[in-house]
């Protein structure tokens, strides 16, 4: 397996809990993927492993076929689901930070990407709607020039045409080497910018393949493909 | 544009594609959207719309000029077989529908006729 991220029969364990069980998946360089499953199946923890922050129990990810180090941390951006945003500071504020805190951060990007989406950077974060933090998360994220983007429910607490926003910004930001996961709850939303979908179910992969291809093979939605593996 | 997601896109895309040079909407000979604005405008995967421009191509219905961009064809003659393939697929579901509901080849057009 030579693609961009490489997973090898990941095993994530909790005291309690096997949160990634024997995952092995590959992720190709120029698609975007929708990481789909219930709370719990193991799609943030795949996440934050890829993002150096879990460890793993066993197994391997390769990225760009090197291990995981705090070599490859740069290699990836991760948004995630919760609001991790300094309330008390301005937008502008947290665009100097990410660019402080991130060599490969495109400033000016960010800042054309804030102004499209109606983004004010004189705002503190405080005052911002959740719709414009949603925004605003996905942009920073979009605005780091990696080769993984990791997005943990980017439409989550965001009104419809926030929603057509982020998708229309994870849509412009497609490029040939770069990769995008995804992962969202609301399948029927987002599956329409999706190149392959991956399903999770207590940790393992239950499915995974071509979204068109799978719409063709089982007739139906990716929604409603969802709604036959998870009943 | 609305998609319907129980059904690949491409093919939907390429349907609404055939409709606008059927309709005149896109002329013969004239150039069509990058695949990469045409999936913004759409707000659709890249690669669906690659696909798109990929089989029409095959299907010698576009055709792409290196360095300049991707054509409708300029031949008349091809964009009436689209037309003519729509309309037999228009016809068949049609048909079909009609005798569903219990009506003869004759009904139908005196029906139509009407």
């Amino acid at each position: 397996m030579k693609e961009l991220l490489d997973i090898t029969n990941l095993t994530k364990k909790y005291y309690n809990k096997v949160a990634l069980d024997d995952v092995t998946i590959s992720f190709e360089k120029g698609k975007i993927y929708g990481l789909m499953g219930p709370n719990g199946s193991g799609k943030t923890t795949l996440m934050k492993v890829i993002i150096g922050l879990h460890k793993q129990t066993s197994g391997n990810v390769l990225i760009n076929d090197n291990p995981l180090s705090y070599k490859t941390k740069c290699f990836v951006s991760y948004m995630p689901t919760e609001n991790f945003l300094y309330e008390s500071f301005k937008v502008k504020d947290i665009v100097k930070y990410y660019s402080d805190m991130y060599p490969d951060f495109r400033s000016d990007y960010a800042m054309e990407i804030l102004k499209e989406i109606n983004v004010d950077i004189e705002f503190r974060v405080s005052k911002l709607s959740s719709g414009l933090i949603g925004k605003l998360k996905v942009a920073l994220a979009l605005s780091r020039d990696t080769l993984i983007y990791l997005l943990d429910e980017p439409l989550n607490g965001v009104d419809v045409l926030a929603r057509d926003a982020i998708m229309d910004l994870i849509v412009k930001s497609y490029n040939e080497n770069k990769v995008f996961i995804i992962s969202s709850h609301l399948v029927s939303e987002t599956e329409k910018i999706l190149d392959s979908v991956v399903f999770l179910k207590d940790g393992k992969v239950e499915l995974c393949g071509d979204a068109e291809e799978l719409r063709q093979q089982h007739g139906m939605s990716i929604e409603n493909l969802y709604k036959e593996v998870y009943k | 544009m609305e998609f319907n997601n129980n059904m690949p896109i491409y093919l939907q895309v390429i349907h609404k594609l055939k409709q606008d040079i059927v309709t005149g909407k896109l002329r013969p000979g004239e150039k069509m959207l990058s695949s990469r604005e045409y999936s913004h405008e759409l707000g659709l995967n890249f690669n669906t719309v690659a696909r798109v421009y990929k089989e029409m191509e095959m299907e010698n219905i576009v055709f792409t000029k290196r360095g300049l961009g991707t054509f409708i064809t300029e031949s008349t003659e091809k964009i009436e077989i689209i037309r003519y393939e729509m309309a037999k697929e228009l016809l068949e579901n049609f048909v079909n529908g009609m005798e569903h509901i219990g009506f003869t080849r004759k009904d139908m057009v005196e029906f139509i006729n009407k």
